[in-house]
């Protein structure tokens, strides 16, 4: 009998913090486990009590990277619960601010994070050692993102400017102007980058998954929309409870997702792709059919393709959304609270991200559920690595360490969005 | 070359993006040390010991308790980055209240769950050669620091309040023209006065100034209509280890 078992003691290049356990014996998968130990910090338990207005900026906290998807789907999950619409010109700065997250989530995920994988190098610095051309691109797209967020939202990492109604402060039309000059610039490096990503040498992998995404009737959805899953469902995000069961498994400290009694969809850029292609913007559709990414792309190999064709469409809408905008009369839309529940959800960069509130009747948090697009895509992409493992267990043990840390990259997880994690005993390596 | 490392506990990774979003500065960062430990940057994990380290997040758990240990030997200087390794953040909340009870919100089972029953400081632990304030740490102060640390002297970040900074940018005090609540006059500077100049009071998420005046302060908010339940909830957010106690003031 022979046994074997790969760890990887920490991931790197991802957000927070996670390891990997596979084991087998006698050439046969027993074991594998994508185990998140990130700190539990229990967001939803210290919400309760809070005024309604406090959850952006209190949930804006549970994630450094995407602190404007936290916001978005906070702020509508309690408008929703308190009657009230956000519309025009307001929910445009909202796309606004939402464009640049994806812009810089994207492209650090991209040049500093996934394509090292592709080039062989250990870190994007590293690669710039070769390639400072390339890596300096890569950090200009960043930076325009930033500035987009920074412009709207006051600063980069947890904006202060968004709240429950819409903004503090609306900005003008000449603070946006040297934005969008910025974005003109970003768009053809954006473009650069789906040339450059669509040339790398992909595995050969192809996984049949169910994806799950909003969807929107006129915008490749990013701020609202009914979710749509690739099977043919479709409900408004009210009903998200009715069809998304969070549980708890033993090995980690995300509670891991079952849509409609099954486990292991996807959400996030290769869903949103599937799901709503046809309505990105002309010059990223032009991009992805360029770029050979045909009508779904299901080699998860390939989102970093995905991804750079979403920056193209982030980048040519938010200069739309700069050109046609108007400050409205006031910066926000009055909202009292009321009693009752409230659900919101956006597309974050790593997928849908779902917020639910119930407001008492002094205007406090009662209860509050949040459920991070990497809980979601955990189960999923434990089953990408198993399909990966299994026909591949002679190889040495570090190669296929090293291609599992690829596989989970692959997804950009973004374990510090667990709010709800717990611990384990973990080999810190 | 000296080696910088970057370690995390329990946070959201926004202090340590700071870093990678020093986009102008960044190459020349790395051509001048060695970014030998930064596991949310790189997959290369340069051993100890390292002349500076970066520490994100508050000490939640058993481990990191022994993590913090383990990283206060190898560091020859330790800087805490944020109000979660400086001050417990967000989830300091947990202090105030069971840890029991919270996570049996989250989980079906929290019997899974390793947990310390408060959210602490860094430096409620080992001994910590600078703290850098700020939910999250400000672009600058980072680069500030790391420069002066790695040239041997003192960073030099101001201590004064965020009502100077208020003042340096020209914006109408939020407060007195507009009787918005504001934290400005007992919150340690570093943001550039930020909520103010987006028409809101600030926060406090650079935490405490040194020698604040809460009581002053305090009084004007309560006759701005504040009550004694509004004074504990925006004291104790972000930094409630070391805020936490001004709403008593």
């Amino acid at each position: 009998m022979t046994h074997k078992t790969i760890r990887v003691g920490a991931l790197t290049r991802v957000e927070g913090e996670g390891a990997l356990l596979v084991r087998a014996r006698d050439g046969r998968l027993t074991d594998l486990q994508l185990r998140i130990y990130e700190p539990p910090r229990f967001f939803e338990a210290l919400l309760r009590g809070r005024a309604f207005t406090e959850p952006p900026d209190i949930t804006a906290r549970v994630c450094g990277i995407c602190p404007v998807a936290y916001q978005m789907s906070a702020c509508q999950a309690l408008e929703s619960a308190c009657g009230v619409t956000v519309g025009g010109a307001l929910r445009d700065l909202r796309l606004l601010l939402y464009y640049g997250e994806w812009i810089e989530s994207h492209a650090l995920h991209i040049y500093l994070l996934h394509a090292p994988d592709f080039l062989g190098y250990p870190s994007g610095v590293a690669m710039a050692a070769d390639h400072r051309r390339l890596v300096e691109r890569g950090l200009a797209l960043k930076k325009a993102g930033n500035e987009l967020v920074a412009a709207v939202g006051g600063r980069a990492i947890h904006p202060v400017n968004v709240k429950v109604g819409g903004f503090h402060r609306l900005p003008s039309r000449a603070e946006l102007a040297p934005v969008a000059e910025r974005l003109l610039q970003a768009l053809g490096d954006a473009l650069a980058t789906v040339e450059w990503v669509s040339g790398f040498g992909f595995p050969d992998v192809e996984h049949d998954y169910r994806f799950l995404a909003l969807r929107h009737p006129t915008e490749y959805a990013i701020l609202s929309g009914d979710v749509a899953v690739s099977d043919g469902t479709t409900f408004p995000v009210a009903d998200w409870p009715r069809h998304v069961v969070e549980e708890q498994v033993p090995h980690s400290t995300a509670l891991h997702a079952r849509l409609d009694g099954r486990t292991g969809y996807l959400t996030g850029p290769l869903a949103r792709y599937a799901l709503n292609a046809p309505l990105l913007s002309p010059l990223a559709l032009r991009a992805a059919a360029d770029a050979g990414l045909g009508r779904v792309c299901r080699n998860p190999f390939r989102s970093i393709v995905v991804r750079a064709v979403e920056i193209v469409h982030a980048c040519e809408e938010a200069l739309a959304v700069i050109d046609r905008y108007v400050p409205p009369a006031r910066p926000a839309v009055p909202v009292a609270a009321r009693p009752g529940v409230g659900h919101g959800a956006s597309e974050a960069p790593r997928g849908t991200l779902y917020h639910r509130y119930r407001i008492d009747d002094g205007g406090k948090i009662a209860a509050a559920d949040i459920v991070p697009p990497t809980a979601q895509n955990q189960a999923r992409i434990e089953a990408d690595l198993r399909a990966l493992v299994a026909p591949r267990l002679d190889r040495p043990a570090a190669e296929l360490a090293g291609l599992c840390e690829r596989a989970i990259r692959n997804h950009d997880p973004c374990i510090s969005c667990s709010a709800h994690f717990l611990d384990l005993r973990i080999d810190h390596g | 070359m000296k080696k910088l490392a970057v370690f995390k506990l329990a946070s959201c990774d926004g202090c340590q993006l700071t870093l990678l979003d020093c986009e102008d500065e960044l190459l020349s960062v790395a051509a001048n040390v060695e970014i030998a430990y930064f596991l949310e940057a790189s997959s290369a994990r340069g051993e100890g010991p390292y002349d500076l380290s970066l520490v994100e997040g508050s000490i939640t758990t058993p481990e990191d308790l022994e993590r913090i240990r383990r990283i206060r030997r190898l560091s020859r200087h330790l800087v805490t980055i944020g109000a979660c390794a400086t001050a417990g953040g967000v989830q300091a909340l947990r202090n105030l209240a069971d840890v029991g009870e919270f996570a049996s919100i989250v989980y079906a089972r929290p019997g899974y769950i390793q947990t310390l029953d408060r959210s602490t400081p860094v430096s409620a632990h080992v001994s910590v050669d600078f703290e850098l304030r700020g939910c999250p740490i400000d672009r600058r102060q980072l680069l500030e620091v790391i420069a002066a640390l790695l040239a041997g002297r003192r960073p030099v970040v101001p201590t004064h309040s965020v009502c100077i900074e208020c003042k340096a940018r020209g914006n109408p005090c939020v407060l007195i023209a507009h009787g918005t609540p504001c934290l400005g006059p007992v919150t340690q500077a570093g943001c550039g006065a930020l909520c103010p100049a987006f028409n809101r009071g600030c926060f406090g998420c650079f935490g405490p100034m040194q020698s604040p005046n809460a009581a002053a302060l305090n009084a004007r908010l309560r006759a701005a209509g504040m009550d004694d339940e509004e004074l504990a909830r925006v004291y104790r957010t972000f930094n409630v280890t070391s805020f936490g106690g001004s709403c008593d003031a």
